[in-house]
């Protein structure tokens, strides 16, 4: 046996001396680079010198003496910065985000390194604790956001952006649900509009229903829908942890169109209680109809167990429609059977007005982005993010639309998009999605559970809306 | 048995001081050299560049082989102590490493929490000193204990916690038995016992998944998709979605609870599958002469037997239990009434980012396996150890 | 005697329907994913995977207009001798023939169908879940002039590689430390033994989510962050509590003779844990083994943290929950996701299987 283990200790032995072999050549690796680098720099002294360093041509704008700017003349090359994401890197959303920042990368030379998960929550949450926080977040609510900027991580905008060039690239709105206690903290990328719902194109044509464009008319054609024999809406509201997250659009979406918006903006700051008569106003207003069985396929008590993702189904049953509305973001179109098509299958219209008082208001949530990090390269892809060449990804590939007021129509390459793009332009006024912007314990928790629990009918109105304003943070 | 090394030193001890010189000299170089390697390969591993296949070839020879380098190097060092010391000391030898490194991954975090648990949301000020943030105002004491005792959504989650333990754990122990019993003496066991286990390998998302499979609901009139609303729809029942019938709360908390059992069925076989080849032939043989049927043979020779294992297993599956949080964090999210301990502490640690909340919550879970450490220490064999 | 063999092939069969029984009932979910993986999404959400079985039911064979009918939906309606109101003939009402007319659609927008049952079963299967899910997704860029671009997806090969990197030296290393100190608190005298013991089987309930952030800043002081290395330590922490409790279980319940009869002879405790624990407590660290490697090669949060940051070093859970898509809405993939990353540690189970043998101690026991 100690033979055997004189053995085992030579071969360490030569193991660490092929080791430490191995280990040394990355060493000297360094060496050949750091030599080669100094005479780069003479070289660009030089040329400094003679005239600008050659700049990359681009088609997007970025701001006169910014970090971006400076990042085309290639002076940031090789650098790597992090963003972090609630998508994986490898699903629909991350190839997007791969595909909107090649021009970035191409022209800069900046590698950008996608770090984000789906357990987004926590892992963003340990980064920042244990002081390795990602230079850039993307965060998918402005609420969550909301939580480091009170400890302080977050790098404000107006340390690294000029009051001029954000007033150009965005509608003051958008400046607005990025601001936390009078400080503009992030810039806002890209979002998808609510207000929308869809139908089963080809078999409401063909059953010569009208598109409605008010309120009454919206509940006279729920009434011919059930007087010809069929419920008219689809709607689901599971979603695991997020379950009831549907019920708060909803919520949302009356609350504008039954009040005025500065209403809307107090009950999202907290000074507005849930237990209010607006906000129960609101919430009756779809109550009303969700609680009629004959108005909802599958009767009420469907409502808190369907997947959201599984509800519009029915719409497109091989036989005939089931129902006939779903009123959903348009991230929705990915959850249609597959070969569905766009304007033929299926369309949308904007989900009508109630109160002509409130006008045409519509209902968004989006992504806006955020930096933990301060360093010149990572200003550079900040910078990118306020045009709407940034979001490429999502005008090519569907599932979003640019923030920025100086995106074209021509960026689109999906028709879809387009369309919805033009229905935001025409709307009177929009807000953000209001249990997104209030702050987490809300609106990633409370106010999904208590909805729920109001839709199951294991609470009532007053109990549900008095706990959600029990749990608001102090 | 070999000679060991003490009779092969005895022998040449007696060489004189330039022995005595080359001995110190050995016992100071070779542990020196393994230290050493090593590092060596601690370095390479961190830092090499090289492809990844060399790198997890390394890790496995430093980490079995280098390992074992540094006990035998230690254990030789003490070997070649005086008695006393020796017996001390070699114990330390074997533990130590172990004790080292759960101090550093789990014990010294767990005494951290506690004391960010004494912390409001905020946790203690990161630029005071140790007392100047006892004195701040984020210290809060007991608060957050008080409160996990006297919130709604926490009471709630300690009774389904209980009801995971009393219906879970007992279930999965009694099915993981029994599987493992009737495997042994079947005649198709590694089939048994691969199916049996299967769920296991499938990893809680691929669970959750299979059981959504199952629950899943349709509104009455439409074809369902679901297994059991199929089979309750086709008996003239209503279907309904299982985990989320509020109605019957706390009762829905059962059909989570299936899916756990499910899946840890598999890891008490497993257990119990080792432990049961342990028992000699011969004494299930000495039993059958003496006529007992296979139930007494059960009851009185193999139960005894693999009594250690059994409490083993209950503990670690009833810890799991109280840990459980993945299916339900998928399945539900913890509403209708689902919550349990751990997703709480994810909502309130990761969620709500409030830290002092979330580690009274790990320490409560701390103090109630309590009870289960006191019935281990029980067991713990006082018998005389070498 | 030959009752006694009766009796005994009696038992063994009663032995092999129980089994047999308990299987089914425990596979029948599995069953179901495996079945649907193999059929396309559409399918998956509008039947149950059982369609695949012979079953009866009703299909169409010809089709009548109301209107031309003159039928009003409103009231009674008399079709082919069968008279009732619209919503009876909604669900369907049978004729004496056999046959069903059932009303498809709404009053304004409908049509008759006369159907008769017939046996069917469902068999349209294809490959498609599993080649996405080994292949990648592709995905397509349509350009504002009108070009469509074509992104492919990229195979699991890396991922899975990955993986396995991540999972070997994570099951590999904890065995060996585990087994040292099993050992020591099962069979060596030493102060604070008991209360080490406590401190494992206590350290057993922590979530390791309170260590995430203290063990990522040491790692970060140690340059350590985002290699290999820290996963492989960072899974050692974790699995060690488990693992020494596991393996004290086993170790303490050695009959005492053996280990007895070898320090008799001389034997050092290094030598007795080497040449006779070791060998003994094969069943148990083959247990341990498969459990630690199916806990890594499962898990998804550790490997984030410490691992996460390069998309190189991307493992098959990360895979796994990118296939759902952004929102979820390609949850059928992970039917065959499922079975794909449940392949390897299925392997790992089967190749330990061999030494759960009967009989380890039984010639010890005399010498």
């Amino acid at each position: 046996m100690k033979k055997v283990l004189w053995q085992v200790l030579a071969l360490m032995l030569v193991a660490s001396m092929v080791l430490a072999a191995c280990g040394t050549p990355a060493a000297t690796e360094e060496a050949p680079v750091a030599t080669e680098e100094a005479p780069a720099a003479t070289e660009e002294a030089a040329a400094a010198t003679e005239e600008a360093p050659a700049m990359a041509e681009v088609d997007f704008a970025y701001p006169a003496g910014g970090a971006l700017e400076e990042a085309l003349k290639g002076t940031y090359a090789g650098t790597t910065v992090t963003v972090d994401g609630a998508f994986e890197g490898n699903d629909p959303d991350g190839v997007k985000l791969a595909e909107s920042v090649k021009a970035f990368e191409e022209a800069t030379g900046i590698t950008v390194n996608y770090i984000g998960n789906k357990e987004f929550e926590a892992t963003i949450s340990v980064r920042v604790d244990a002081g390795d926080a990602p230079d850039i977040v993307d965060f998918p609510q402005p609420g969550k956001a909301a939580q480091f900027v009170a400890s302080g991580n977050i790098v404000p905008v107006s340390e690294y952006l000029s009051d001029e060039w954000l007033t150009q690239q965005y509608n003051q709105s958008w400046r607005d649900m990025v601001t936390f206690d009078g400080s503009e903290m992030g810039v806002f990328h890209r979002f998808n509009g609510k207000s929308l719902v869809w139908y089963p194109k080809k078999a409401w044509d063909a059953a010569g229903y009208p598109i409605p464009q008010t309120w009454e008319e919206l509940i006279a054609l729920n009434d011919q829908i059930v007087a010809d024999g069929d419920t008219p809406w689809c709607i689901g509201i599971e979603s695991g942890a997020a379950t009831g997250w549907a019920a708060t659009d909803w919520t949302e979406e009356m609350m504008l169109r039954t009040t005025s918006l500065e209403n809307y903006d107090a009950w999202v700051a907290g000074d507005l209680a849930f237990d209010s008569p607006e906000v129960k106003k609101a919430v009756e207003s779809w109550s009303a109809m969700w609680f009629n069985d004959a108005y909802v396929y599958g009767g009420r008590s469907s409502i808190v167990t369907t997947f959201f993702g599984d509800s519009p189904t029915p719409m497109f049953d091989a036989e005939s429609p089931k129902c006939w509305m779903h009123k959903q973001g348009n991230f929705i179109t990915g959850f249609f059977p597959e070969g569905t098509v766009a304007g033929e299958d299926y369309g949308f219209f904007y989900f009508p007005p109630v109160d002509p008082a409130y006008g045409k208001p519509f209902l968004v949530a989006g992504d806006s982005m955020y930096m933990f990090n301060d360093r010149p390269e990572v200003r550079a892809l900040m910078e990118y993010f306020t045009v709407p060449q940034s979001a490429s990804g999502w005008l090519q590939g569907g599932g979003a639309l640019a923030a920025h007021q100086t995106a074209t129509p021509d960026m689109y390459g999906v028709e879809l998009e387009k369309g919805i793009a033009e229905l935001v332009a025409n709307a009177t006024s929009f807000r953000f999605d209001a249990s997104d912007l209030m702050p987490g314990e809300v609106g990633a928790g409370s106010f999904w559970e208590h909805i729920s629990s109001y839709v199951a009918g294991s609470e009532d109105l007053d109990t549900a809306m008095q706990a959600i304003d029990a749990s608001w943070p102090q | 048995m070999n000679l060991p090394s003490n009779e092969v030193r005895r022998q040449t001890s007696s060489g004189g001081i330039l022995n005595k010189i080359g001995h110190v000299f050995l016992a100071v170089v070779i542990p020196l050299v393994s230290f050493f390697i090593l590092y060596l390969g601690f370095l390479f591993l961190r830092d090499s560049k090289a492809s990844r296949e060399i790198i997890v070839l390394v890790a496995i020879i430093w980490g079995v082989g280098g390992v074992g380098l540094l006990y035998w190097v230690f254990n030789w060092l003490v070997e070649k102590l005086p008695d006393p010391w020796k017996g001390r000391l070699l114990p330390f030898v074997f533990v130590g490493p172990a004790v080292a490194i759960l101090s550093w991954y789990l014990a010294v975090p767990t005494l951290r929490t506690f004391y960010i648990s004494l912390f409001d949301r905020n946790g203690p000020p990161a630029d005071l000193n140790f007392i100047q943030q006892l004195l701040s105002g984020s210290f809060v004491g007991p608060a957050n204990y008080i409160a996990v005792f006297t919130e709604d959504l926490m009471l709630q989650a300690f009774r389904n916690n209980l009801m995971w333990i009393v219906f879970g754990s007992t279930f999965s122990v009694i099915f993981g038995l029994l599987i493992a019993v009737l495997a042994d003496r079947s005649s198709f066991e590694k089939l048994a016992k691969s199916l049996i286990f299967l769920p296991m390998a499938i990893s809680f998302v691929g669970a959750s998944i299979i059981w959504n499979f199952i629950y899943e609901y349709r509104p009455a009139g439409e074809t369902q998709i679901g297994l059991l609303n199929s089979i309750i729809t086709s008996m003239g029942g209503a279907p309904q979605a299982w985990p989320q019938w509020v109605a019957v709360a706390p009762w829905n908390n059962l059909f989570l609870i299936v899916i756990v059992v499910w899946l840890q069925a598999g890891f008490a076989m497993v257990l119990f599958s080792a432990a049961l080849k342990g028992i000699p032939e011969e004494m299930l043989e000495a039993g059958r002469i003496d006529g007992a049927n296979e139930f007494q043979i059960f009851f009185r020779i193999m139960l005894p037997s693999i009594q250690g294992t059994l409490i083993s297993v209950w503990t670690t599956i009833v810890i799991f239990t109280l840990k459980i949080f993945d299916v339900v964090w998928v399945m539900t999210g913890g509403q209708f009434g689902t919550h349990v301990i751990a997703t709480q502490f994810y909502r309130q640690t990761f969620t709500n980012r409030n830290s002092g909340f979330g580690s009274a919550i790990a320490i409560i879970l701390l103090v109630a396996v309590i009870p289960v450490m006191f019935y281990n220490l029980k067991q713990f064999r006082e018998q005389e150890a070498f | 005697m030959r009752g006694q063999k009766q009796r005994k092939q009696f038992g063994k069969f009663l032995v092999n329907l129980t089994l047999l029984f308990i299987i089914i009932i425990w596979t029948v979910p599995t069953l179901g994913i495996f079945v649907s993986s193999f059929r396309n999404r559409t399918k998956i959400d509008t039947t149950g995977w059982w369609a695949v079985l012979p079953h009866r039911e009703w299909q169409a064979v010809s089709e009548l207009d109301p209107k031309s009918l003159g039928l009003d939906p409103d009231g009674i309606m008399e079709i082919e001798g069968i008279s009732g109101t619209f919503d009876e003939f909604r669900a369907g009402v049978e004729t004496p023939d056999g046959k069903r007319l059932t009303w498809l659609g709404n009053k304004r927008l409908g049509r008759i169908e006369v159907q008769e049952q017939v046996w069917a079963v469902d068999w349209d299967f294809s490959l498609d879940n599993y080649r996405q899910v080994l292949g990648g997704q592709d995905f397509e860029f349509k350009r504002p002039d009108g070009t469509v671009e074509v992104v492919p997806g990229d195979n699991m090969i890396n991922a899975f590689l990955n993986s396995l990197a991540v999972a070997i030296p994570s099951t590999v290393i904890p065995i060996l430390i585990a087994a040292f100190a099993a050992y020591a608190f099962a069979w060596m005298k030493f102060p604070g033994r008991r209360t080490l013991f406590i401190m494992v089987v206590a350290l057993l309930v922590v979530p390791l989510q309170i260590a995430l952030v203290p063990i990522l800043r040491d790692y970060k002081a140690l340059n350590l962050n985002g290699t290999f290395l820290a996963i492989w330590l960072a899974h050692t922490g974790f699995g060690l509590a488990l693992a020494t409790y596991l393996l004290y279980n086993y170790i303490s319940q050695l009959p005492r003779d053996i280990l007895e009869s070898a320090f008799i002879d001389g034997a050092s405790h290094f030598t007795v844990f080497t040449q006779l624990v070791m060998p003994l407590s094969l069943p148990a660290l083959a247990s341990f083994a498969i459990f630690q490697f199916l806990w890594v090669w499962n898990d998804y949060l550790v490997a984030l943290i410490f691992l996460g940051g390069n998309p190189e070093f991307e493992l098959v859970t990360q895979r796994m929950a990118a296939i759902v898509g952004a929102r979820g809405q390609d949850w059928h993939l992970l039917t065959a996701g499922a079975f794909v990353s449940m392949l390897l540690p299925l392997i790992v189970f089967f190749s330990l299987q061999r030494f759960f043998v009967r009989g380890l101690l039984a010639g010890s026991v005399k010498g």
